[in-house]
């Protein structure tokens, strides 16, 4: 992350926040190459590189799948994020607040901080499982989605998702900063990790790598079932797993930084190191794990430890920790409305890391990480839908743009209503039906923006 | 300023990127690509936060 980002970052963390930014603090577009860099090279690549492989994904799928997704996600931020934050200069939560009044603000916040709490939580795991090879201890993933992996495992988890804790609520500049070094460094770890992983499969072309990674594919199968984790559904997932960032515009806070739209580019360098090579290169860990000992857990500890040994704990430690020291802050400051204003100001933080840690002790949790960005983008993504037809279709369609600010209301029932209806309904298809979680958040941010604007014109407002 | 930043550029591009290189073409073995990780790893760390800062 370059020091343009850490700078964005902390002006975004105070001055700002109720004003629009001042032309003297824009950025131009390249700033944002370097910061979305290190954003999307963090601990959940771990997690995720390998679950592909575990869940099906033949090679193909995976190189072409993750280009298409990946450019996809690139142009949902240029086209939909960007336009809006370079013409308001408002935070996601500011500009919400104008449409859906500071109440509904709230409840939103605090549903966003409980689901960065189980993201951070996976973080746990993931620097819990590198923790652990140093002291021969490894973690089983239970069947049972709250069932635990040993005590030993358990009791590490707890201490890690402490100390991660007490930093974020004590020291979050620290680790922010010491995260922006560490970020070039994981990158070029992420990528010897691949190398090393294809030198034990003493790999020497690409049809034996396709055939290693197909043999283990028949391995995972073999235990756990025929799976099938196709082309689209890669490219679905791949485009949608940011889908809160984009989609659901928690970036206009970052690019209300830029001083035209190409900040929307910005993220273009980072979608390609993280979840192109990253993935790919974590993937190949797995495999390699196959080939070796037969074993299909994807246990990033002991994954990145068989490939480059120390280095390997050392990224994944720093990998999970960078990615939840900002996650258990965010939350923190979600919660922290909760308390009453005489409360200490780390109290909403220290829940946020209890919470996680509480989430990181169940391993299986941390397994279904590719259905729970899913989840994610189908739960904050349509406010995004609500902010895009307010900004576009407002003005036009003659109803009242940014209605709590103009109406002073502090609780808009018409975005309540788009909001919750839609992710109702995509989260009765995901948990009774089965639909793959991602598949939802399209659809879900469509409904909502119609439906903001049908209740709204039914209003008359 | 300018050997600090040549001393991480080498540590993360020669000591870890090369030799995970030169092991997969058979040219390093596994062991030393490890340690040479790990050497790479502390130099970075160690160097980096110095001109990072500066800038």
């Amino acid at each position: 992350m370059s020091d343009t980002a850490v700078e964005i970052e902390e002006i975004g963390g105070g001055e700002f926040e109720r004003t629009p930014v001042p032309s003297s603090k824009l950025k131009g577009w390249k700033s944002f190459l370097g910061m979305y860099a290190g954003e999307h090279a963090a601990g959940t690549e771990f997690m995720i590189g390998p679950l592909f492989l575990a869940a099906g994904a033949s090679l193909k799928d995976l190189a072409i799948g993750l280009l298409l997704g990946n450019i996809l996600a690139i142009l949902t931020w240029r086209y939909i994020v960007a336009p809006i934050a370079v013409s308001n200069k408002l935070t996601l939560y500011y500009q919400l607040e104008k449409i859906a009044g500071k109440h509904l603000v709230k409840i939103y916040n605090v549903v966003n901080g409980v689901l960065f709490c189980f993201l951070a939580g996976a973080m746990i795991t993931v620097s819990a499982s590198a923790v652990g090879i140093p002291f021969g201890i490894s973690f089983s993933v239970p069947d049972d989605v709250f069932g635990l992996s040993s005590p030993a495992f358990s009791g590490i988890v707890i201490i890690v998702g402490l100390i991660m804790a007490i930093v974020a609520a004590a020291g979050y500049n620290t680790v922010s900063k010491f995260a922006n070094i560490a970020a070039p460094w994981m990158i070029i770890v992420f990528a010897a990790c691949g190398l090393s992983a294809l030198t034990q499969m003493e790999v020497n072309s690409w049809d034996s790598l396709f055939a290693e990674w197909d043999k283990g594919i028949d391995v995972v199968q073999s235990i756990n079932g025929k799976a099938d984790f196709g082309f689209w559904k890669i490219v679905i997932f791949s485009w949608l797993c940011n889908a809160a960032m984009h989609f659901g515009m928690a970036d206009l806070s970052i690019m209300r930084f830029a001083k035209d739209t190409r900040a929307g580019w910005g993220p273009s360098i980072g979608m390609f190191l993280g979840h192109y090579m990253a993935w790919i290169c974590a993937s190949f860990m797995l495999a390699a794990q196959i080939k070796l000992t037969g074993d299909i857990s994807a246990n990033p500890g002991a994954l990145a430890w068989s490939a480059v040994g120390w280095t390997g704990i050392i990224c994944v430690i720093v990998a999970g920790w960078t990615t939840a020291n900002p996650t258990i802050y965010r939350a923190g400051l979600a919660f922290q409305s909760l308390f009453p204003s005489s409360a200490k100001k780390y109290s909403g933080v220290i829940l946020a890391g209890l919470i996680a840690t509480a989430a990181g002790i169940f391993p299986a949790l941390s397994g279904k990480l590719l259905d729970f960005v899913g989840l994610y983008g189908t739960i904050l993504g349509p406010m995004g839908g609500v902010i895009f037809v307010n900004h576009y279709l407002a003005k036009k369609m003659n109803f009242t743009q940014d209605y709590a600010d103009n109406k002073g209301a502090n609780f808009n029932i018409a975005v309540l209503l788009a909001w919750l209806l839609p992710v109702a309904l995509g989260l009765y298809f995901i948990f009774a039906k089965g639909l793959f979680p991602a598949y939802a958040v399209i659809p879900c941010w469509i409904a909502s923006s119609l439906l903001y604007v049908f209740i709204m014109k039914l209003k008359k407002s | 300023m300018k050997m600090l930043k040549l001393i991480s550029g080498l540590a993360i591009g020669v000591l870890i990127l090369l030799v995970s290189i030169l092991s997969f073409l058979g040219s390093m073995e596994v062991d030393n690509v490890k340690i040479s990780m790990l050497i790479g790893t502390i130099l970075w760390f160690v160097v980096t936060p110095f001109w990072l800062k500066e800038e």
